[in-house]
């Protein structure tokens, strides 16, 4: 019995066809689509990658893995053309189940564009989950089943944030190095709003990772921001192997500073840091070890908007 | 109010941008400490301040303000422009004490930027 069942499959897929299965109405974007309209591409149709098409012609791929690249690289808002890949895997229409399906396990993509033959045109675009289906349907079992697995194989950004993998934004800073003193925390402020995060707890995020930047360039050799973003928490990591903090309590009292004369010079030391970082913050850690280093872990609820700064 | 009635209220000269005179100010906010402006100082908030230096800028474009005037007649760095024009944060530089600079916005009804 499973052994006629598997040659049926076999027989399957090489007689139906990719233009059988594959899903029609595809939704794509043009070349000058801007980055920062992606998102709601992918988010609204709950796709993670989509085509790019030029007058009926595909012309590149750009997908959610482009998208959180862009995010990482913190660059300035640009075209899809500049980020999407432009040599695509595309089967045709005419072409059996087996070379979609062979093609998708060979490169390890999530979807191939369908093309017509000759003309070149874009017709659809075909997934693992279509291919499934279109075999469930043919054999008439568990069709619902399958549907239920290819919407779980179409995850978008909120999902993948939702699932184990939350976005994991890394900055590194170097102590002294006054020239590219505020990119940690510009860069996070360009990335949460970008992701749709409200500008008030942005806000909040951005000047406690200011702060803590600043920290780190004023008092230590360098250290580390590592800023972990899921849908309901916003945490943010600081550490380095500088000097320590010997008292914590009376350094994050107001007022007190042991900021050098060419720090104050600059318009900071004023000893409101750590303090400003506490208060921007739903829960702050501060631990340190004289000679060893500092630690700092600040969390910020995405739905408390209304939270103290 | 607009930042083409700043410049003119504070006799301000335009450092760059000169399309930005539409632009609206929600606040003012007065300062010389980096610090105190990032622990009170309102989002939309056109800044008054004698430091000069590209961490201003930087501080500007977290706290999401509006514009930047100079005052005591100080031109800002080089290096403080260039930031200027990349984040698109406009600049003005006013001969006017940071004292009649703020009672001037103050009393032509420019709300206090800070809480
Ligand atoms: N990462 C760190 N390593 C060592 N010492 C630190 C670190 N962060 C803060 N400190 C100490 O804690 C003090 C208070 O820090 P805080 O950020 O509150 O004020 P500040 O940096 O001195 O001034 P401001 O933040 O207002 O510019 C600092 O003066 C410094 O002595
Ligand atoms: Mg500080």
């Amino acid at each position: 019995m499973i052994e006629r069942e598997i040659t049926k499959i076999q027989e399957l897929v090489y007689e139906l066809r990719v233009g059988d299965v594959m899903k029609r109405g595809v939704i794509k974007v043009i070349p000058s689509t801007q980055m920062s309209d992606l998102r709601a591409v992918l988010r609204d149709n709950r796709i993670s990658g989509t085509p790019v098409v030029e007058e009926g012609r595909l012309v590149g791929i750009i997908s959610l893995e482009d998208f959180i690249r862009w995010l990482y690289d913190g660059g300035p808002d640009c075209a899809v053309v500049d980020r999407m890949t432009r040599k695509v895997i595309s089967v045709f229409e005419d072409e059996p189940l087996i070379q979609a399906f062979n093609n998708l396990e060979r490169f390890g993509f999530g979807r191939l564009p369908v093309l017509a033959r000759g003309i070149g045109k874009l017709t659809g675009v075909i997934t693992k989950g279509d291919i499934i289906g279109g075999l469930l349907k043919k054999l008439d079992i568990g069709y619902r089943q399958a549907e239920i697995h290819s919407t779980r194989s179409s995850h978008i950004f909120e999902d993948i944030v939702a699932d184990k993998s939350a976005l994991i934004f890394e900055y590194q800073v170097s102590g002294g190095d006054f020239s590219r003193a505020g990119n940690s925390a510009g860069g996070l402020k360009t990335t949460l709003l970008r992701l749709g995060i409200s500008p008030q707890i942005t806000r909040r995020a951005a000047i406690a990772t200011y702060e803590a930047e600043m920290n780190l360039i004023f008092f230590t050799n360098g250290g580390k921001i590592k800023t972990k973003i899921e849908p309901e928490i916003i945490q943010i990591e600081v550490e380095d192997d500088g000097p320590g903090i010997p008292d914590i309590d009376q350094a994050l009292k107001p007022g007190f500073s042991t900021a050098p004369e060419w720090v104050r010079e600059l318009g900071f030391g004023a000893g409101m840091g750590l303090h400003n970082i506490q208060k921007c913050s739903d829960r702050m850690n501060l631990s340190s070890t004289v000679g060893k280093g500092t630690r700092l872990k600040v969390e910020i609820l995405v739905g408390n908007e209304d939270g103290s700064e | 109010m607009k930042l083409q009635d700043v410049q003119q209220v504070l006799q301000a000269e335009l450092v760059w941008n000169t399309d930005c005179g539409d632009q609206e100010v929600s606040s003012g906010h007065a300062s010389d400490l980096i610090s105190d402006m990032l622990t009170c100082c309102t989002p939309g908030s056109l800044l008054l301040t004698g430091l000069t230096n590209s961490q201003v800028i930087r501080t500007a474009e977290i706290l999401d303000l509006t514009a930047i005037c100079f005052v005591r007649g100080k031109k800002p760095q080089p290096e403080t422009i260039t930031l200027a024009k990349e984040k698109g944060m406009p600049l003005f530089v006013t001969q006017l004490l940071m004292y009649e600079s703020c009672g001037r916005l103050y009393s032509k009804g420019l709300a206090v930027g800070a809480r």
